[in-house]
């Protein structure tokens, strides 16, 4: 009698588990936070303003003069569109972690790495890909050469997925301290050195007319490492800061 | 096999083991060290290019090269903690971070002290420095993860998955640090004089390499006895073996 009690409400909860499988999973994530994002235009946005207003600061701290400006345009573009991503990594994973949806993504049965994969790549669509578009605005502001700014939106689309996966470790390590956003950045900058280096490096190949194709190379290189290896860090530093 | 790693699990069999070892390294750290130093400030020959200023490599080789072994001994440590549970290694860990931070610091002020007579200046986007630089950033992350967490076990564990998160990257960093300063070189000035250094010069600097090594594995080897002593006070050993004392 209890024994198939017991066996009656196993099956019962097998027949009320979610149906499906990894990819329905995945394509739920992606889903919701498609629309958390979307509610809250604010997040979207402020990256985008700190951008613009990081590439304000430079020619009024160093100088307004076009020639001056253009030289160092594209580090200056990097390292400002580098900072806007790194600043909108805090908030990644931490209202799911206010709210306790977290948890319940690592109690799913679907790997943690997938589900993980699936909300940096929201962070990078609506973070990452937003910068890359706006940065050739904000060069025409500093006087780019003409010839280089497709090259700057390609290099930042490329290099700011990579930028989202080694900075979600970071964001995932620190989302259990209350106060993690400077050591936030202090994880993760040191590791986005490799694709400043390139992304910037595209840009200024781009300029003097040399060949664009190794730096875009190296940075999709740097993209396939970071998709291989990355997800697994995320979701067992997501499992530390759970758990600690 | 098992029973070995289960040795190794203990604490305990850890400290009786290290409390064997640590004198033979200590002894040696000191003989070599001693030795090589005297040897390399006093009597090896001056360099003919830069004069009594390569002497600088006695200090600075050694402790380059002691900043990244530790980092990735760290690291190791890291991986033999997370995947085995081996307390001692990550005891060991977390006295190694603060011994490679300040190698790393050694290792950039000679290279900067260096800079002026080589240079005539104290500091150069140089390929080298700036991968040590981004080096001892690296340290100071897992240094800073450690201590931020209030749970000694979730700091341990975090800090394991940046060291070997860190340990990946290195390589990376260091190759695309030397390609950008290849494009960028600014083109007055390479260090000279390095191919050419005869035997006189070479044995006493070998000895540092060897002594700091030593030194790097005499000094883990007593710090980690006390961190096992710190973490384990509870212990009926440690109470034993503080009772003994008295």
């Amino acid at each position: 009698m209890q024994r198939s009690h017991a066996q009656l409400s196993t099956s019962a909860v097998a027949m009320h588990a979610p149906q499906g499988g990894l990819l329905v999973a995945i394509k739920a994530t992606l889903k919701r936070d498609l629309t958390l994002m979307l509610r809250r235009r604010g997040e979207v946005l402020n990256p985008l303003v700190f951008f613009a207003l990081v590439i304000t600061l430079f020619p009024i701290g160093i100088s307004p003069d076009p020639e001056l400006l253009s030289a160092i345009a594209p580090g200056l573009l990097w390292v400002a569109a580098l900072l806007a991503a790194l600043l909108s990594l805090d908030s990644l994973f931490r209202s799911d972690y206010d709210d306790g949806s977290l948890e319940q993504l690592l109690l799913a049965p679907q790997p943690l790495a997938a589900l993980g994969l699936a909300k940096v790549s929201v962070h990078w669509l609506l973070t990452g890909l937003p910068l890359a578009l706006m940065a050739p605005l904000l060069g025409i502001m500093l006087s780019l050469p003409a010839g280089s700014y497709a090259v700057l939106a390609i290099s930042l689309a490329l290099g700011t997925a990579s930028l989202s996966l080694i900075g979600a470790i970071g964001a995932a390590l620190t989302v259990g301290l209350a106060r993690g956003g400077v050591l936030l950045s202090l994880l993760v900058l040191p590791l986005y050195i490799p694709v400043l280096i390139f992304g910037a490096g595209a840009v200024q190949a781009a300029i003097f007319g040399e060949g664009i194709a190794a730096h875009l190379a190296i940075l999709g290189a740097l993209l396939a490492l970071a998709l291989m290896l990355a997800p697994w860090a995320i979701a067992a530093s997501l499992r530390i800061s759970i758990n600690g | 096999m098992w029973a070995f790693i289960n040795k190794l699990r203990s604490p305990k069999w850890f400290y009786a083991i290290s409390a064997k070892l640590q004198p033979l390294f200590w002894v040696a750290a000191t003989l070599l060290l001693g030795v090589g130093t005297v040897w390399g400030l006093a009597f090896a020959p001056e360099d003919y290019q830069q004069g009594n200023s390569f002497r600088i490599i006695y200090v600075h080789v050694p402790a380059a090269f002691l900043a990244q072994s530790i980092f990735v001994s760290m690291a190791v440590s890291g991986l033999v903690f997370m995947v085995w549970k081996i307390k001692v290694a990550d005891m060991a860990a977390t006295v190694m971070a603060p011994l490679g931070a300040a190698m790393t610091f050694v290792a950039l002020f000679s290279g900067a002290v260096w800079g002026v007579p080589t240079w005539g200046t104290w500091w150069m986007w140089d390929a080298r420095l700036t991968s040590m630089l981004i080096l001892l950033f690296l340290y100071l992350g897992v240094i800073a993860l450690r201590g931020a967490f209030s749970s000694r076990d979730s700091g341990s564990r975090a800090a394991s998955v940046l060291a070997m998160v860190g340990v990946i990257n290195i390589p990376i960093i260091k190759y695309s640090v030397d390609w950008w300063y290849t494009l960028h070189q600014p083109a007055t000035f390479t260090i000279t004089g390095r191919a050419a250094m005869t035997m006189d010069m070479w044995a006493p600097l070998l000895m540092m390499v060897v002594g700091f090594y030593c030194f790097f594995i005499a000094l883990t080897l007593t710090r980690t006895r006390s961190e096992i002593l710190r973490r384990e006070a509870n212990k009926r050993w440690v109470r034993e073996l503080a009772e003994e004392a008295n």
